[in-house]
């Protein structure tokens, strides 16, 4: 089932001409058929109506209704709303104080703050979007790449945390030289991470049980794991009643580029990680057989693809990715393990992965767009007191929006093209 | 679709009864059984320590009835109730070996027996009160329960709710915002049930008429829920409690008669409306899908919707309707956790009670009855570790809190018995 959510797209581009080809598990027979049209023709037309378009109207969109709530729970806007019929004007200039002083200070906060005077501290809230940015990255290839083989991996929040924890304990126990003890650090967060994932995948291949169901009590379990290792005496602090960890050994530690921000080598760590799923899909044996799992397991297995190995294979993968975001979580960010390590990140990767289209390149622009936006909302929140959660509504309403191509479309009166589909079916839970 | 296809191939090979009865085995479940039965054996009873008493409290203070603390000798008794588990194991090698499948009360009195026996096992030399422990269970378990029947009435019909969560928070939120803006508990209560058709429409909206995958739409409205519902607190609840967010809480309500009866009266008839609405709900679910033309048309939409189309349904307003029914559900046993519970509506007050309720549904396998036992025992669970904390307990009570999440991996892995969701789930019905 790769794309009933852009069928009545399909419908309406085709004129109706294959109503029945294009149901459930065939790929749409996309314009290629069509005269091949010049290159600067096509990218007016991609600007315009295709997949970035959507995205773009589908972020303005989200944004909007976003101010709408920002306005709505305004003190300020509901005192002049309580006079609103001797002067509506009131009302409306509050409302748009209100959403702009809060936009304003969430684009402050995420690209460039023009109240500095060096170029580089008035970067510095870039370099915040980027932090933020690198475990989503990492986490949403973790999505992505699953999403690709015809999976949803809904459990990059527990490989995550058990990413996260072996990275930690290697982190902040192992005595090792410099620069091996980053890299067998990172190397232990894919493990613990894969293994998690693996399991998930396992059980898929052998019992058949529905991955989510599966991803989705493995992340509890992770949770509980790590509240509980971090009581005993191996994982705990010495001599204090938090559930936390030692610090990072300084060798552990992932180097910080520019004072006083948090930006660190985690940054580059979750680009390989890009890097590394790009080629995966892209240019191995493994990937080609992933894909075309996702795309239909029946021709897979009747091509003599093993449709269970890829499954665990590729679970594994991308527990691996997602213990990566783990690792960089703990050893860059935060610099010690305590209970809320992984945040909604795993979460949040999947709208990181759903925005990106399922492509490494998309997860990456999507995971820098959400870290902006994570970024942002701290500064607006520090500056005009609008809680930092309308990034959640803003992130939601995004998928939403970018899912059902026919609804923004509708908004807007405008012929949106539907491109990639955002994400693989799925059949029956359990 | 393609499975379609397959199905209609022109010659049928039949093949012969040993392999089908072959295929049907699955020694999956009672070989689980019997190491659990085993494990109780070994470790609550036989290799237990000896002399210790386990006492359970009967009554409360305020019981019309008295009963005196029932005082067991642990160690026997835990042997007696794990070679109940261990009879129970071997009725299921029986029924297996001959092919048939195992009925849903074996699992429900093999999870008894081996809760009650290491229940004797851990409480041994110490004393609980057995009303208190249930009383307690039934407090976590009610949440679940509303969840679970949701997604039941959704599933059923082909559509699959990961929303749960979101809908029981945002009928918590509403419930506990329009109580505290009316000042009337009764009609915050009339607005839960609202605010999770309200969630329950986006899902339909998505995933029936715009095809988008149940389980993301799922995903992300619990996203959207939790940003709403946070975003409102930070901004309004937070700071103008007084105004937003002071509900206040239901009274409990005893029925005269039946609350009297010692242990069982005081935990199932003392209680809140919501929970009496919830009995009724209950019922009400089992009796329509079961036993009524509406619960076959439901059920003929979620296994074969060629089939019920053919037969003259229209499966995607069934779909629809099921999925807002469930919505309704939710949201009113969301209100459980402001106007019952708590009184104020908090941060993500559910904590993942959407998810527990999907467990809970899976592994009562689809049916009222059966996710009620799960919830109970999830509950149970739940509020043991609690309890079995203050009384010094020596295993870790993170390491408790994870066996209902660990139960429900093995139940979908097919170790705890035959799981099967109706065929249609999660597959888009779109009319060619």
């Amino acid at each position: 089932m790769t794309d009933q959510d852009e069928r009545p797209d399909a419908q309406a581009q085709d004129g109706g001409r294959d109503s029945a080809a294009a149901t459930a598990t065939e790929p749409k027979p996309d314009n290629r058929t069509e005269e091949e049209p010049s290159i600067g023709q096509r990218f007016l037309r991609e600007l315009t109506t295709g997949s970035t378009a959507l995205t773009f109207l589908s972020v303005v969109l989200a944004l909007l209704i976003g101010a709408i709530l920002i306005v709505v729970s305004d003190p300020d806007v509901h005192a002049a709303a309580s006079y609103f019929f001797s002067r509506p004007g009131d009302t409306f200039a509050a409302a748009w104080t209100s959403a702009s002083e809060a936009y304003a200070a969430m684009f402050s906060g995420a690209i460039i703050d023009f109240d500095e005077y060096t170029v580089g501290r008035a970067l510095r809230p870039f370099a915040d979007t980027l932090t933020y940015a690198t475990p989503l990255i990492a986490a949403g290839l973790a999505v992505a790449l699953a999403f690709r083989t015809g999976l949803l991996n809904i459990g990059a929040q527990g490989q995550l945390i058990l990413g996260a924890i072996l990275a930690g304990y290697i982190g902040f126990a192992v005595q090792l030289p410099p620069v091996i003890h980053i890299v067998v650090a990172m190397l232990a967060g894919f493990v613990g991470g894969a293994v998690w994932g693996g399991i998930a995948g396992l059980i898929k291949a052998t019992r058949g049980a529905h991955e989510v169901i599966v991803t989705i009590m493995l992340n509890y379990i992770a949770l509980f794991l790590l509240a509980y290792l971090l009581t005993t005496d191996a994982f705990q602090r010495e001599g204090e009643d938090l559930p936390r960890s030692p610090f990072m050994l300084p060798t552990a530690e992932l180097w910080r580029p520019i004072e006083g921000s948090r930006l660190n080598l985690g940054l580059l760590f979750a680009l390989l990680a890009a890097v590394y799923t790009w080629w995966l899909l892209n240019r191995s044996t493994m990937g080609f057989r992933f894909k075309a799992v996702g795309l239909n397991p029946h021709a897979a297995t009747t091509a003599g693809i093993s449709v269970p190995r890829s499954y665990t294979m590729v679970m594994f993968i991308c527990g691996g990715l997602a213990g990566i975001a783990g690792a960089t979580q703990v050893m860059g960010t935060s610099l010690h393990l305590h209970t809320s390590i992984a945040e909604q990140l795993g979460f949040d990767a999947i709208t990181v992965a759903l925005l990106g289209r399922s492509s490494p390149v998309g997860t990456v622009l999507a995971a820098i767009l959400f870290g902006a936006l994570r970024a942002g909302a701290t500064t607006m929140q520090a500056q005009t007191q609008t809680p930092i959660d309308i990034v959640l509504v803003v992130q939601a309403l995004i998928v939403l929006f970018i899912a059902a191509p026919p609804l923004v479309r509708a908004v807007f009166r405008l012929k949106v093209r539907a491109t990639t589909p955002v994400a693989p079916g799925s059949g029956g839970l359990a | 679709m393609t499975e379609t296809a397959t199905r209609t191939e022109p010659e049928r090979v039949e093949p012969d009864s040993e392999t089908v009865l072959a295929l049907r085995r699955n020694w999956g479940p009672p070989i689980a059984y019997l190491v659990l039965g085993l494990l109780a054996l070994l470790v609550f009873g036989i290799f237990a320590e000896g002399g210790k008493t386990a006492t359970f409290g009967l009554s409360t203070r305020t019981d019309a009835i008295q009963l005196d603390p029932l005082a067991v000798p642990a160690k026997p008794t835990s042997i007696v109730l794990a070679v109940g588990c261990l009879l129970a194991t071997a009725y299921a090698f029986w029924l297996t070996s001959k092919g048939r499948r195992t009925p849903l009360w074996l699992p429900i009195v093999f999870g008894i027996l081996f809760v009650l026996s290491f229940l004797s096992w851990a409480v041994g030399g110490a004393a609980i009160s057995l009303t208190g422990l249930l009383q307690g269970a039934l407090a976590l378990a009610v949440p679940f329960i509303f969840g679970a029947l949701c997604g039941m009435v959704g599933e059923r019909s082909g559509v699959i709710n990961i929303a749960i969560d979101g809908q029981l928070l945002f009928g918590a939120f509403l419930s506990g915002v329009v109580a505290s803006l009316s000042g009337n508990l009764w009609v915050g209560l009339i607005a839960a049930p609202i605010a999770g058709v309200m969630v329950a429409w986006l899902l339909a909206i998505f995933t029936i008429k715009y095809f988008v995958n149940q389980i993301i739409v799922g995903v992300v409205l619990n996203v959207l829920v939790y940003g709403v519902t946070n975003f409102l607190y930070g901004s309004l609840l937070g700071p103008e409690q007084e105004t937003w967010n002071s509900p206040g809480k239901f009274g409990k309500l005893e029925i005269p008669l039946l609350s009297d009866i010692p242990v069982i009266g005081p935990v199932l008839f003392n209680q809140t409306i919501i929970v009496y609405v919830m009995y009724v709900v209950v019922a009400v679910v089992h009796v329509a899908l079961f036993h009524t033309r509406w619960g076959l048309r439901v059920r003929a939409v979620g296994e074969h919707p060629e089939a019920a189309d053919t037969a003259g349904i229209d499966v995607n307003s069934v779909r629809f309707r099921n999925v807002l029914i469930g919505g309704a559900i939710a949201g009113f046993g969301g209100a459980f956790f402001t106007l019952a519970q708590q009184g104020i509506f908090s941060k993500e007050m559910t904590a993942g009670a959407g998810f527990i309720a999907l467990a809970a549904m899976i592994m009562g396998r689809w049916t009222p009855i059966g996710a009620v036992f799960a919830a109970l025992l999830i509950g149970f669970a739940d509020n043991l570790q609690s309890v079995l904390g203050i009384i010094g307990f020596p295993i870790p009570s993170e390491l408790m809190a994870m066996t209902p999440y660990l139960l429900t991996i093995l139940a979908v892995a097919g170790l705890v018995g035959r799981i099967r969701p109706p065929a249609a789930n999660g597959v888009p019905y779109i009319k060619s």
